[in-house]
């Protein structure tokens, strides 16, 4: 029963990393660009909830809501003043912008909101489940992030699928010079991909946040960074890769944690790399051949 | 045109880095400019040097003149940063009020460290070149470590308010704590559970890349097998995974834990705390020193913390007069209510003011010799202080404090103190 209440943190877990490496994927998928910020909007968008809730004693939802709002935004601004007039240059040098813009909003909630340690009250109000007599427990928290996972990923995979702007972005991400030709908004294409990958940052920051409530300048790093690792796993620029990688990443940690417990982190990592060695694209990754 | 704007906003980013990082050394002097300013020695500090040297010849032990250069390092920011500031501001407070006395002068320069081991010995460099004559640091215990080898090879006499580890300690004659040692809180834990029987399956949550925190570990494991506690759980986690406990207190759940003893500082502890109560896990919850702090997390709901015990040297709701005192004295001046380590660096101070007058040293010799001529005096002195239970401070030359402890527990969202 112990086990299965591990396998349950795990997907709860796993959850918040799936919401976080869709955000990863949708941005690589479409410019071809790793977002190594994207953790530290998360951060942002849990700090916006947090003064939303606690300063100004807004509602729960609407403070959800204002903090997506604000990473929008912040996402569509980043991409603007930072990586578009690279868009040109090579990716080493994005590369290295992205891990300045991840330091700079470090740094800059640091400035704002200090760095003593804030603890997040969840946003869920809802009571958890109780199974099997009280022998397992399923969160609230828990139940909220998974549902929003599933409906997250099939709303994206909708949008990319049949709507036109969802078109649009597998147009760029195929071809970026074609798709110019073909009368494609090459700059508002990829900006609506940030805009949509920021949101879903700042959700993923209020789960987060919600799930383990210590709220810092640093929040962002460790999540980011092992969601990203749950996408390459998964198959990076793939949906519902990111979706399988994170659910993985979150069980593997889970369990990893409870049974060897020093060494979490690092099977983790471990486990990144067999994986690719096996499947170098990813669990669900397209394998594509480069034309010369 | 594309590559101007990439220049400028690189180097817009690269200066957005550098005043942020400039930010945590800019801020810390201009909030402790206002008290610096009022004890208004700092002038005739060289003039003493130079003309002193024959009034202390004359007037001997009691009365040294002059104003000894006291150097506090802490972090003030970071996430132990309530250490850092409590024990700035209260080293502050106590030697305004000693020097308000006439007699022994000081003058406090607190450093901020951020709880980081290399940023800890740059502040003590920092505090070497501005002349520091005694370190009164430093807070936490891994830069504590660091900078204790430093002073040790230097020769700078130093105490440190809450440092507890015996590694602090070990090999070195100049370092005196006013804390309990990790060893004695585990031990002292150990004994007070034991004989108030508070549990009878006992959970242990560590941080086990913390010095700190392995070393209560270890002493609490080594004595509660001596009383005949029984440990059914030991859970660990490290500097990476502190923000997630659901794994270990489903452990601890599934082992019918009735006490968690929690060796660990208070940033994790809310998160424990929050998360046991989302399972609906409520064993007693029993901390440590780092414990103290809980209560301050912005935005944690004190009505989780109800019911924790910890071992504490200090509680701000004390009954007796002198912490009274001194709570009414810190509130007043810096707006909240003092923490153990305030008290423990508000003590340092009079130790050391103890120290000195029992020495005979003054403010003109050198470090080298102001440590050689403390050293012996230790551990013949006692002090009365906030933080010695209503007994007094005594100390073994290896630097080791001996004095009681006081159990305290949360009711109501204050402290209250345990026969």
């Amino acid at each position: 029963m112990v086990y299965l209440q591990h396998l349950i943190s795990g997907i709860s877990l796993g959850s918040v990393y799936a919401i976080i490496a869709l955000g990863y994927t949708m941005v690589y998928g479409i410019a071809k660009m790793l977002n190594f910020a994207h953790g530290d909007v998360i951060m942002v968008g849990a700090y916006i909830s947090f003064c939303c809730t606690t300063y100004l004693g807004l509602p729960p939802l609407l403070a959800v809501v204002l903090a997506m709002a604000f990473c929008t935004v912040l996402g569509i601004i980043i991409e603007g003043l930072a990586y578009r007039p690279l868009r040109q240059a090579g990716s080493l040098a994005v590369l290295i912008t992205a891990i300045g813009v991840s330091y700079f909003l470090q740094n800059a909630a640091q400035l704002i909101w200090g760095a003593t340690p804030k603890s997040f009250t969840s946003v869920v109000s809802i009571d958890g489940l109780t199974l099997f007599g009280g022998a397992l427990r399923v969160s609230g928290e828990a139940l909220v992030t998974i549902l929003a996972c599933i409906v997250i990923m099939v709303l994206l995979m909708w949008f990319t699928g049949k709507t036109k702007m969802g078109k649009a972005m597998r147009a760029c991400s195929e071809d970026k010079g074609a798709a110019q030709l073909m009368g494609i908004n090459v700059n508002r294409t990829i900006s609506m991909t940030f805009a949509i990958g920021s949101a879903l940052a700042a959700v993923a920051g209020v789960l987060l946040c919600s799930f383990s409530p210590t709220l810092q300048p640093t929040t962002g790093s460790m999540p980011g960074i092992k969601a990203f690792t749950a996408a390459v796993f998964g198959g990076i620029g793939s949906i519902p890769g990111a979706f399988l990688g994170g659910l993985l990443l979150g069980i593997i940690e889970s369990l990893a944690r409870a049974y060897v417990s020093g060494l979490a982190n690092a099977i983790v990592f471990a486990v990144l790399i067999v994986v690719l060695l096996v499947k170098p694209a990813g669990l669900l990754g397209k394998q594509v051949t480069e034309k010369v | 045109m594309k590559k101007v704007i990439c220049l400028l906003l690189a180097c817009l980013m690269a200066f957005g880095c550098l005043t942020a990082c400039g930010s945590d050394t800019t801020t810390e002097p201009s909030t402790d400019s206002t008290g610096s300013t009022d004890t208004g020695a700092t002038d005739t500090d060289a003039a003493t040097d130079t003309g002193s040297e024959e009034d202390a010849g004359t007037t001997g032990g009691g009365t040294a003149s002059g104003t000894f250069k006291i150097g506090v390092i802490g972090p003030t920011t970071g996430g132990a940063a309530i250490y850092g500031s409590a024990v700035a501001n209260a080293a502050q407070l106590a030697a305004e009020e000693i020097n308000a006395l006439g007699g022994i002068q000081f003058e406090v320069q607190p450093e901020d460290d951020a709880n980081v081991v290399e940023t800890s010995v740059n502040a003590y460099n920092t505090l070497k070149d501005w002349g520091m004559q005694i370190l009164l640091g430093t807070v936490t215990t891994a830069p504590c470590i660091a900078v204790a080898a430093e002073t040790n090879a230097d020769r700078i006499f130093t105490l440190t308010p809450s440092a507890s580890s015996t590694d602090v300690l070990s090999g070195r004659d100049n370092v005196f704590q006013v804390c309990f040692t990790d060893p004695n809180q585990g031990l002292k834990s150990a004994q007070y559970i034991a004989e108030n029987s508070l549990g009878e399956n006992i959970g242990i949550i560590y941080k086990n890349d913390d010095a700190y925190s392995t070393g209560i570990y270890e002493s609490f494991v080594a004595e509660a097998e001596a009383q005949g506690l029984n440990i059914a759980y030991t859970g660990v986690f490290q500097e990476g995974t502190q923000t997630d406990f659901s794994v270990q207190l489903t452990e601890a759940q599934a082992a019918n834990v009735d006490l968690l003893f929690l060796p660990i500082y208070y940033t994790p502890a809310s998160v424990i705390l929050r998360q046991a109560n989302d399972m609906g896990f409520a064993p007693t919850f029993f901390g440590v020193d780092g414990m103290d702090g809980i209560l301050t997390v912005e935005g944690f709901d004190t009505s989780l913390a109800e019911g924790v015990m910890l071992l504490t040297p200090f509680s701000a709701y004390s009954e007796d007069e002198a912490s009274q005192a001194f709570t009414a004295a810190y509130e007043e001046r810096f707006g909240e209510l003092p923490n153990q380590f305030a008290a423990d660096a508000y003590d340092g101070m009079y130790i050391l003011k103890a120290a000195i007058e029992a020495a005979g040293v003054t403010a003109d010799m050198s470090p080298e010799e102001i440590c050689e001529a403390l050293i012996p005096v230790m551990p013949t002195i006692s002090v009365s202080g906030l933080t010695s239970g209503g007994g007094e401070m005594t100390w073994q030359a290896t630097g080791e404090v001996d004095k009681e402890p006081l159990a305290a527990v949360i009711e109501n969202g204050v402290y209250v103190m345990m026969g």
